[in-house]
């Protein structure tokens, strides 16, 4: 679907983009880098809008440098900020992009009505946007992007400004334009969390570098700390710590949950697989203790980074 | 449709839930060309307001209606009175209304590009198959279309009443036809000043007392120069003073080589060779103004 080779964009100040090589194919695939990241340069290069200063970058298979145009029409785009004229209703305004797009007059009527259905905009599309609570208006901007039946769109931030009611169905409306509609999907985001939930596959850009490029299960897996609590018992007095101390004699790194919630009585260890969860079961099993909650603690962003600073700084070291 | 079975519901429930899934399109795309031509209907009809609110049909509506009431009254006291001519030239119509049709540019053009920078549409049409280019000329055609067709109805207003008066054809004709290749021009030269200005701020306020101050402005300062260059030291420089504001430009243009009569004072236009820097300049503020606006919109990306 994408490709870029050592991709890279300078300002005359700032380099935005950083000889990124990565290779997209189809499904759902989160790019996620704090803001300044390089994500929005990345999606204007690969739209054909702006020249990349050096390297290579192909959308579906057409060089963006030269077949701008043909990738425009066969993708879909929704920006990261409002771009909705308020006095005229949803309609008329997807209608107009659709015929944008190259549709004809008819067929840009009836995809519009389609796709606004889609998307969950029903009586209220014939009402002037202006009117519209920010969770319709991020729907109407979805359904420009998608009204030409786009093999592949770019969704800059979609769930930005959203509650969490509306970022879980805007979620969900993001799996299902690769599930139901057979769209492939670029989305970004700075919350890693989010994105873990809804792609297939994970970029993560870090000032105009490619920090990591994993699928998702890779990316959780790989990495999974297990959260666990348990209750006190008259034998036990401390609970906590009799499960650490057994934990400890069998050869488990056990941390304190230290910065969680109910910090002092949550264990933090790192999930080796299946036999940590038997192991986990049996020793507090043995010691006759309750166990409140066991849960897979999620990687974030932020420890991706940490990460990452840690292995630069390593880096450097040997360079010096 | 002829897919669209009953359902087997149950007699007398209305309710039918049709959930027909997603649908792909293999239709036709049209491409570049058609997406300009696209803009560019959807531009012009904006300019009268039509497929927009019912508030924004007001002004524009308005202004039409203005502009050719004139001429409509012309007509009429013609034909009553059994005149041999039209009380006004065609070339000179456009002149005696600049006021209406300053304010109509004034309204008008911020409308079409400054809505589209202040909501940030702009980013939207590049993120589709036209390039700069082509929303550059779309917008500045549908704005030269929708001044051109306030401009000449008026004039065939004059030039239906002339014919029904049985005023002299082939006469009428020439002064219609003279009178279409002037407000052709002011079309184009008003609405690339308009654009240009309206481009530059995103604020439809400020774009709109932009306009009507250059517009009024410069003709009240050129028109009062005239005055006193009139008073002082005859024709020769009341010319030269007529480049320096739209419409008088036309006026000139029109007086050298439409056979108009010039609103300048002591009623002498511009000869042939000064006539020719009129043309030349006009020509030139539009070629100008377009290469502005392409200019301005090269740096307005995502």
């Amino acid at each position: 679907m994408i490709a870029t080779e050592s991709l890279s964009k300078r300002f005359p100040r700032v380099t935005a983009l950083d000889r990124l090589s990565v290779d997209i194919g189809p499904g759902v695939t989160g790019l996620v880098g704090a803001n300044g990241a390089g994500k929005s340069t990345l999606i204007k290069i690969l739209l054909g809008l702006s020249p990349a200063t050096e390297g290579r970058a192909e959308v579906l298979g057409l060089d963006v440098a030269s077949k701008g145009a043909d990738i425009r029409e066969r993708v879909g785009y929704m920006p990261e900020h409002d771009c909705l004229p308020p006095d005229v209703s949803a309609t008329e305004f997807v209608v107009h992009m659709a015929r944008m797009s190259g549709l004809p007059p008819t067929a840009a009527r009836e995809r519009t009505a389609d796709t606004l259905r889609h998307v969950g905009l029903y009586e209220e599309r014939y009402r002037p946007i202006g009117g519209y609570s920010t969770g319709m208006k991020q729907r109407v901007k979805l359904a420009q992007a998608l009204v030409h039946d786009p093999q592949l769109v770019f969704l800059d931030e979609p769930t930005n400004g959203l509650d969490p009611v509306g970022r879980d169905e805007m979620l969900g409306l993001i799996r299902r334009i690769h599930t139901d509609f057979g769209i492939s999907v670029l989305v970004t985001s700075h919350l890693l969390g989010e994105l873990e939930r809804t792609c297939d596959h994970v970029v993560v850009v870090d000032g105009g570098k490619l920090l990591r490029s994993s699928s998702t299960t890779d990316f959780t897996q790989s990495t999974t700390t297990l959260a666990i609590e348990v209750t006190d018992t008259d034998e036990h007095p401390d609970g906590t710590r009799a499960v650490r101390d057994a934990l400890d004699a069998r050869g488990v790194a056990v941390q304190d949950g230290s910065g969680l919630p109910g910090a002092g009585h949550v264990l933090l260890l790192t999930s080796a697989g299946e036999e940590t969860y038997d192991l986990v079961r049996d020793v507090i099993a043995d010691l006759g203790l309750g166990l409140v909650r066991m849960e897979q603690r999620r990687h974030h962003i932020s420890e991706v980074f940490t990460d990452s600073d840690a292995q630069r700084k390593e880096a450097v070291g040997h360079g010096s | 449709m002829a897919a669209e079975q009953p359902t087997a519901t149950v007699p007398g429930d209305q309710t039918r839930i049709h959930n027909i899934g997603y649908r792909n399109y293999d239709g036709p795309r049209l491409g570049r060309a058609y997406a300009r031509r696209s803009l560019y209907s959807q531009s012009l009809r904006g300019s009268y307001g039509l497929g927009r609110s019912a508030k924004s049909k007001v002004l524009p509506m308005l202004l039409f209606v203005v502009m050719c009431l004139p001429a409509a009254i012309m007509v009429a006291v013609a034909v009553a009175t059994k005149a041999n001519d039209l009380p006004l030239d065609y070339t000179r119509y456009a002149i005696v209304m600049q006021a209406v049709i300053s304010l109509y540019v004034a309204s008008q053009a911020p409308q079409s590009v400054s809505r589209d920078l202040r909501f940030k549409t702009v980013p939207l049409y590049f993120s589709r198959p036209i390039e700069t280019g082509d929303y550059v000329r779309a917008k500045y055609a549908s704005l030269a279309s929708a001044l051109f067709i306030l401009t000449a109805a008026p004039l065939l207003v004059l030039y239906v009443g002339a014919l029904l008066a049985k005023l002299d054809f082939a006469d009428q004709t020439k002064g219609f036809a003279q009178g279409l290749v002037s407000v052709a021009l002011l079309s184009l030269l008003f609405a690339g000043l308009g654009l240009v200005i309206a481009s530059v701020t995103p604020r439809r306020g400020f774009g709109i007392a932009a306009v009507i101050a250059v517009l009024t402005i410069s003709y009240g300062a050129v028109s009062t120069l005239q005055a006193i260059a009139e008073v002082q030291s005859g024709s020769g420089a009341v010319s030269w003073i007529g480049l320096f504001s739209p419409i008088t430009l036309i006026d000139g243009v029109a007086a050298a080589f439409l056979g108009a009569t010039s609103a300048f004072p002591g009623g002498v236009g511009p000869g042939n060779g000064e006539g020719a820097v009129y043309v030349l300049v006009t020509l030139g503020l539009i070629a100008g103004a377009y290469g502005l606006l392409m200019r301005r919109y090269q740096k307005v990306g995502l």
